[in-house]
């Protein structure tokens, strides 16, 4: 089965509508980003207080909004899927530099959830008892008889309990009484629990929490590491090729990022850390595209010494071509079905994956490439026999052979 | 089957057995199908976003503990000035490094020198700038990288005794930050760190010194009573707040000496009962060292009637009065609950931290989340694995056989790699996977797509694999050695989730090489041999 038998495309000739497809997407992501007002940054960038929720019900979002109050709320994500859970994510603004407030934020929400859910007098609440206590409590009762047989039984129920709360029925039971499904859990033992347990309305899933010095720094350090990043690929690919060549696949490459980070700003998006490694890995992808095609047209080069640059390029790329289609379109089915199935935690990663893979399986021929025609024209025509040869384009040559292993010919 | 072709395949079978092993059979070898899941299950460690636990950064404040060596050294050095007979106006401290003594008698500043080069050989003592007979004294910068060190340490170590004994498992306490101030504490399997937060920013610095008198309602009010002037040695502290039973809450000041009569590091041990006077209310009882007890047992004999201050992080927590000779026991009541009390008696057996801590970042995650993530992550990827792999069959027939056998082993290596180095698997560790994964096939592809070039142009099957591989090298090394320059930056600049990316990266780049060039080459070159010559290659 093939794709492409032996495609003659013109690419550099079409290389002005991609680049007017590039300002285009770069201006509508110009114009999103003025219209959020700047990135939205995640609370690992932002500092402040996110809290994840599970409800057993419907989360009253309206309430918790009244008695939180505006000026402390970030937003509120309702992340419920209808079918299995009601979860809620709350963040909160950072509300101050000092140690004792960098728990503020928790203790807010806390107290406004118990204001919301009025706990029972004299009972815990199941649903966010540990192990240890829930052993604790049963060593206590003794509901099986065992006395002073009873060794580490309870701690290995109470571990089953707790297991089936959070792997079975999603972290959160309705009653008590669920927990009779649960390995272990006979008749007396569900009774007992229900003298002294309840099971309460929410749990929190997730905190996090970063003070404002943190969150400053992490920023910095991820722009750096990428910029860093950059340059080192940068470096390789002119000492592997030439230094336009490195400057055209970091700019494409640059182009992908700041695209992607356009669509993030409209859909609203939250930048992450993990959003960054998800840049960081279209960095790569785009970058491998690149270099593919790069490689190649180092290879034509040497073989087609008198035609045109331009020829020598859309060659190449028509060469690679079902290579380009056949890993992109495989790697967009995979970051697709992350991005339908990954779960919410995985959702902007794969959101990042799915933008950053068509904008830079396009960069590479559509920007990179045309750049460094464009950078040989300008050459061939400003600064004729530049080197050695007559024009641009035949005066590199000698470098790209003496640079070139061994590409084998036979 | 040529002789070059057995050592390849034996050599794969080698590194494939290995991977396995690292992977399934430590640390026992399994004999079910359960022991092997539990194998892997405690081979590969999971961060703490995909496994549930809690993550603190705290911060070491580093200067505080040069502060107090400053404090010091201002106390011994007047003792030691007054000792020979220096006159001079004042000292005090201008900088957390800086010592100022002013108004010293001229023709004593010779003595100044002997005594800083002899008993504190740390100090650099200098005439200060604009001050007539003012002279400045400078901690080198040697002592104070040293006392930095040494804080971090004993916080270290301090934070592992009290965490140990709150029998968590497995947690991680260790340097961190560029400025290696801040310490990183991971409590895997934690959901709620409240009490570990508290036991781990409780100063725990225990003292027990005389009262001079006290309580009084403000601060000012205790200096009128001396005059404005406190007597030599003693200084204010404030109460706690429980400590005069008349009123609870209300603030309370006391003037107290300055000198302990006995520290923490004296306590042999603690451990939180019942208060025998006041129902439903707990105490910590502490029991004193021997040494210390020698000191504390005539200072009680001699001060009977007189109160004792109980100071627990600068605060009077209570002030008993001394009834008789204690000799090496105590309580520190103060309206503690149980679970207050059994804290104490942990954080003041641990001993006390260095220097205060205070939280820069908190990330907890309940088990279902983690859960949830590992489920609808491995879900995600397996079925965008098979999808991959499916399409490879189909598009490339036989061969397609060869890549997905690659694109496995590539896995298994990453695996195992990861088991053998310890390294931990995170949510960014995964988009690492992801990246391998992907670069994976795109090796095959290119291969692949150049052997079918090669093919159209006329060659024969032979020769036409031989140049695929050749020819597809150059790239593959060049897109590889491109991800790993930069994976290595990341490593060395990035914060701790994109360290686990450019890790999970690097290893994954090495295997795919070794998968895809290697192994998928001595495959081809076996199935090579077992066809005609003229039989069409399934690619």
């Amino acid at each position: 089965m093939e794709l492409f038998k032996s495609p003659n495309i013109n690419w550099m000739g079409k290389a002005k509508y991609f680049a007017a497809l590039s300002g285009a997407l770069l201006l509508l992501g110009f114009f999103a980003w003025l219209h959020t007002g700047g990135l939205l940054y995640g609370i690992d960038f932002r500092g402040g207080t996110l809290i994840y929720l599970r409800f057993a019900q419907k989360p009253p979002i309206a309430e918790i909004r009244a008695r939180l109050g505006n000026a402390t709320i970030q937003s509120i994500y309702d992340i419920s899927n209808p079918a299995s859970r009601n979860d809620l994510v709350i963040g909160l603004k950072e509300v101050g530099e000092t140690a004792q407030r960098i728990d503020a934020g928790r203790t807010a929400i806390l107290k406004a959830l118990e204001q919301i859910f009025p706990a029972p007098a004299n009972k815990q609440d199941f649903n966010s008892v540990t192990p240890q206590a829930l052993a604790g409590y049963l060593n206590e009762k003794d509901p099986l008889n065992l006395g002073t047989k009873a060794g580490t039984q309870y701690q290995d129920l109470a571990q089953a309990l707790v297991h089936y709360r959070d792997f079975d029925s999603n972290g959160i039971l309705h009653s008590i009484g669920d927990i009779g499904k649960a390995p272990g859990a006979t008749p007396a033992v569900v009774s007992s629990l229900e003298q002294g347990f309840y099971a309460g309305p929410y749990v929190i899933q997730r905190v996090q929490i970063v003070g404002p010095q943190v969150g400053k720094q992490l920023r910095k350090q991820a722009v750096l590491a990428t910029l860093y990043a950059l340059a080192g690929m940068l470096v390789y690919i002119a000492f592997r090729f030439e230094l336009v060549y490195g400057a055209a696949a970091v700019i494409a490459v640059f182009h992908d990022v700041l695209i992607t980070l356009g669509f993030f700003c409209l859909f609203h998006y939250e930048i992450s850390l993990t959003v960054i490694a998800a840049l960081l890995t279209l960095v790569g992808y785009s970058m491998n595209d690149t270099i593919v095609i790069f490689d190649r047209v180092r290879e034509n080069l040497r073989l087609m010494r008198r035609e045109p640059y331009p020829d020598i390029v859309n060659r190449a790329i028509n060469q690679t071509l079902s290579r380009t289609i056949l890993t992109s379109g495989l790697t967009f089915l995979a970051v697709l079905v992350l991005y339908l199935f990954g779960g919410r935690v995985l959702h902007p990663f794969a959101f990042a994956m799915v933008v950053g893979v068509m904008v830079g399986t396009y960069s590479s021929f559509g920007i990179a490439a045309p750049i460094v025609v464009l950078w040989y024209r300008f050459r061939g025509q400003k600064v004729p026999g530049a080197t050695s040869g007559s024009s641009g384009r035949q005066s590199k040559e000698p470098t790209a052979n003496r640079r070139l292993a061994t590409a084998g010919r036979r | 089957m040529n002789q070059n072709l057995k050592w390849k395949g034996l050599f794969i079978l080698v590194i494939v057995l290995g991977c396995l092993w690292g992977l399934f059979a430590r640390p026992s070898f399994p004999t079910s199908w359960q022991a092997v899941k539990d194998n892997f299950q405690h081979r590969i460690h999971l961060g703490l976003d995909l496994q549930g636990g809690s993550h603190l950064v705290l911060q070491v404040e580093v200067d505080q503990a040069v502060r107090f060596e400053c404090d010091r050294t201002i106390d011994d050095l007047t003792r030691e000035l007054h000792k020979r007979g220096v006159q001079f106006g004042d000292i005090q401290r201008v900088s957390d490094t800086q010592i100022l003594v002013k108004n010293l008698n001229p023709t004593q500043s010779g003595t100044l020198s002997n005594i800083v080069q002899s008993q504190f050989a740390d100090w650099q003592v200098a005439q200060a700038a604009g001050q007539a007979n003012g002279f400045l004294l400078t901690l080198n910068s040697a002592a104070v990288a040293q006392i930095k060190t040494q804080t971090m340490q004993q916080a270290i170590e301090t934070i592992r005794r009290r965490i140990d004994q709150l029998g968590l498992t497995e947690p991680t306490i260790a340097p961190t930050g560029s400025q290696n101030d801040q310490i990183l504490v991971e409590l895997p399997g934690e959901g709620d760190p409240t009490q570990a937060k508290a036991v781990i920013q409780a100063g725990g610095q225990l003292e027990l010194r005389k009262v001079i008198d006290g309580p009084y309602p403000s601060e000012a009010e205790a200096l009128a009573q001396h005059g404005g002037v406190l007597p030599a040695d003693s200084e204010i502290l404030p109460g706690s707040g429980s400590s005069s039973s008349q009123q609870p809450g209300a603030a309370e000041y006391y003037v107290l000496t300055r000198i302990p009569i006995v520290t923490g590091r004296d306590l042999r041990s603690a451990q939180p009962q019942p208060n025998p006077d006041m129902p439903g209310q707990w105490q910590v009882q502490f029991n004193l060292s021997r040494d210390a007890a020698q000191r504390f047992g005539p200072f009680t004999a001699r001060n009977i009637g007189q109160r004792l201050a109980i100071v627990l992080d600068h605060r009077v927590q209570s002030a008993p009065v001394i009834q008789g000779q204690i000799s090496d026991q105590g309580q520190i009541t103060g309206g503690f609950t149980q679970q207050a009390a059994k804290d104490l008696a942990m954080v003041l057996n641990a001993g006390a931290l260095p220097a205060s801590v205070r939280y820069l970042e908190e990330s907890t995650v309940g088990p279902s989340l983690g859960a949830d993530s590992i489920r609808e992550g491995v879900r995600a990827s397996i079925i965008s694995l098979l999808a991959v792999m499916v399409f490879l069959l189909i598009y490339y027939r036989l061969s397609g056989v060869n890549a997905v056998l690659a694109l496995f082993l590539n896995l298994v290596i990453l695996l195992a790699a990861l088991a053998y180095f310890k390294a931990v698997l995170t949510l960014p560790g995964i988009a690492g996977v992801i990246l391998t994964i992907g670069m994976g096939v795109d090796s095959n592809v290119l291969v692949f797509e150049r052997i079918r070039e090669e093919i159209r142009a006329g060659k024969a099957n032979a020769s036409a694999v031989d140049l695929g591989f050749e020819r597809a090298f150059l790239t593959i090394i060049d897109t590889h050695v491109t991800t790993v320059v930069s994976a290595i930056f990341l490593f060395e600049f990035g914060s701790g989730p994109v360290k686990g990316f450019a890790v999970t990266l690097v290893i994954g780049l090495i295997a795919n090489i070794f998968t895809s060039i290697y192994v998928s080459r001595a495959i081809f070159d076996w199935h090579l041999g077992r066809m005609t010559r003229q039989a069409e290659l399934s690619i």
